[in-house]
């Protein structure tokens, strides 16, 4: 039946507490989600107490300060920290976003830090995006064409490459995916909002020749139609792109092709 | 253990090649019902006090009686629309799942015949 609790194994309990260091000036509280695979306990909450005086403005600077300061164990993922790579997607002040583009003054009080919802957690902040990937590959994000590629390059006007916008921009970073209930409950046969915006950014191709095979694979009541118009994608993106829009125009485009 | 690649589980199902059907059927099932839902709570303000013969005599009338029948069939279709999406949306367990969808499937079909035989006694006074 329907799951309305956490496994046993999966409640949070209570963690360490660091305090910050004496003569600390403006000391803000960071309660991080800690989960070690190893050691056989449950996850818990550490807090972690940070001198803003002494750290950049980004949750990440923060993250990364605890790791090379506080404690090492403390594992997250992250690499250009400006919002281009996706890789320090997490949940903080409960949102998914970027550690890196949230600033900590514009969270009140602690800062809670999670995992992306509803993902298998590896360690502490990292999730596995095994699936994420797989269901991306598997809407074939690739140019399609029959014609003969051309000598230089295909041929696009400035209006088709418009459609591009707002689409072109999406880093997979799975926010949006992990905050989609829709998603939560059914992953493993819904594609979730960020394989279904990607799978449109190449419908909306002008040069692409798949769009039909596309609309195709996607015309089924689980991969596509389990989105519920909730709009948490769109609400949580951390680009400011609309998933739910790119998802509602593929929906048009199949039953605009029916009698 | 499984060792079946993640692509190949997500490719697993394939494509059903449907979900619109039940998508648009959804919309124009609501549009109807705000029309019909509006017509059937003015005729029941307006019958309000009325005799049961008034009533009858009411829903007789070859208007009233296509008004009820599409009421039913729209309101009952719409149901079997929504909990359907419900039960496959919540309900993962495969045995329960697809006996819920299917005993669904059944009591509306029931439901709304009990309705529509219940509007043709009335209506025709028997």
């Amino acid at each position: 039946m329907a799951e309305f609790a956490l496994p046993k194994n999966s409640r949070v309990q209570p963690g360490r507490k660091h305090p910050a260091k004496a003569g600390a000036k403006n000391v803000k509280e960071f309660r991080i989600y800690r989960y070690e695979p190893e050691d056989g306990g449950n996850p818990r909450v550490d807090t972690f107490e940070i001198d803003l005086a002494d750290c950049g403005p980004m949750v990440l600077d923060a993250l990364i300060k605890i790791k090379s300061e506080v404690d090492s164990t403390l594992t997250f993922r992250r690499s250009c920290r400006e919002g281009i790579c996706g890789s320090c997607a997490m949940n903080i002040d409960g949102h998914n976003t970027l550690a890196c583009t949230r600033a900590i003054e514009d969270v009140d009080g602690a800062v809670s830090i999670y995992p992306l919802p509803h993902m298998a957690v590896v360690k502490d902040l990292v999730t596995d995006f095994t699936q994420f990937w797989a269901q991306y590959e598997s809407i074939e994000p690739w140019l399609q064409t029959y014609t003969t590629v051309p000598e230089k390059e295909f041929d696009q006007s400035v209006e088709e490459r418009g459609k591009l916008d707002g689409l072109y921009e999406c880093i997979l970073c799975a926010c949006c995916s992990t905050a989609c209930p829709s998603y939560w409950w059914n992953s493993d046969k819904y594609l979730g909002p960020a394989a279904l915006l990607q799978a449109y950014r190449w419908i909306a191709d002008s040069r692409d020749e798949a769009t039909g095979e596309r609309l195709d694979e996607l015309e089924d009541p689980f991969k596509l139609y389990r989105c519920h118009t909730i709009m948490n994608c769109t609400n949580t993106c951390p680009k400011g792109l609309n998933p739910a829009k790119a998802i509602g125009e593929i929906k048009k485009l199949i039953v605009e092709r029916k009698a | 253990m499984a060792t079946r690649s993640a692509i190949g589980r997500v490719k697993a199902r394939g494509s059903a090649r449907e979900g619109v059907g039940h998508w648009k059927m959804q919309r124009l099932t609501s549009i109807g019902l705000v029309l019909l839902v509006i017509w059937f709570v003015l005729s029941a303000v307006s019958l309000s006090g009325a005799s049961y013969l008034d009533v009858r005599a009411w829903l007789a009338g070859p208007f009233n009686a296509t008004m009820m029948v599409l009421l039913v069939v729209a309101a009952f279709w719409h149901a079997k629309l929504g909990i359907q999406v419900i039960i496959e949306d919540y309900v993962h367990h495969e045995g329960v799942r697809i006996g819920s969808l299917v005993a669904l499937k059944l009591a509306v079909v029931a439901l709304a015949a009990a309705c529509l035989v219940a509007i043709v006694k009335v209506s025709l006074g028997s």
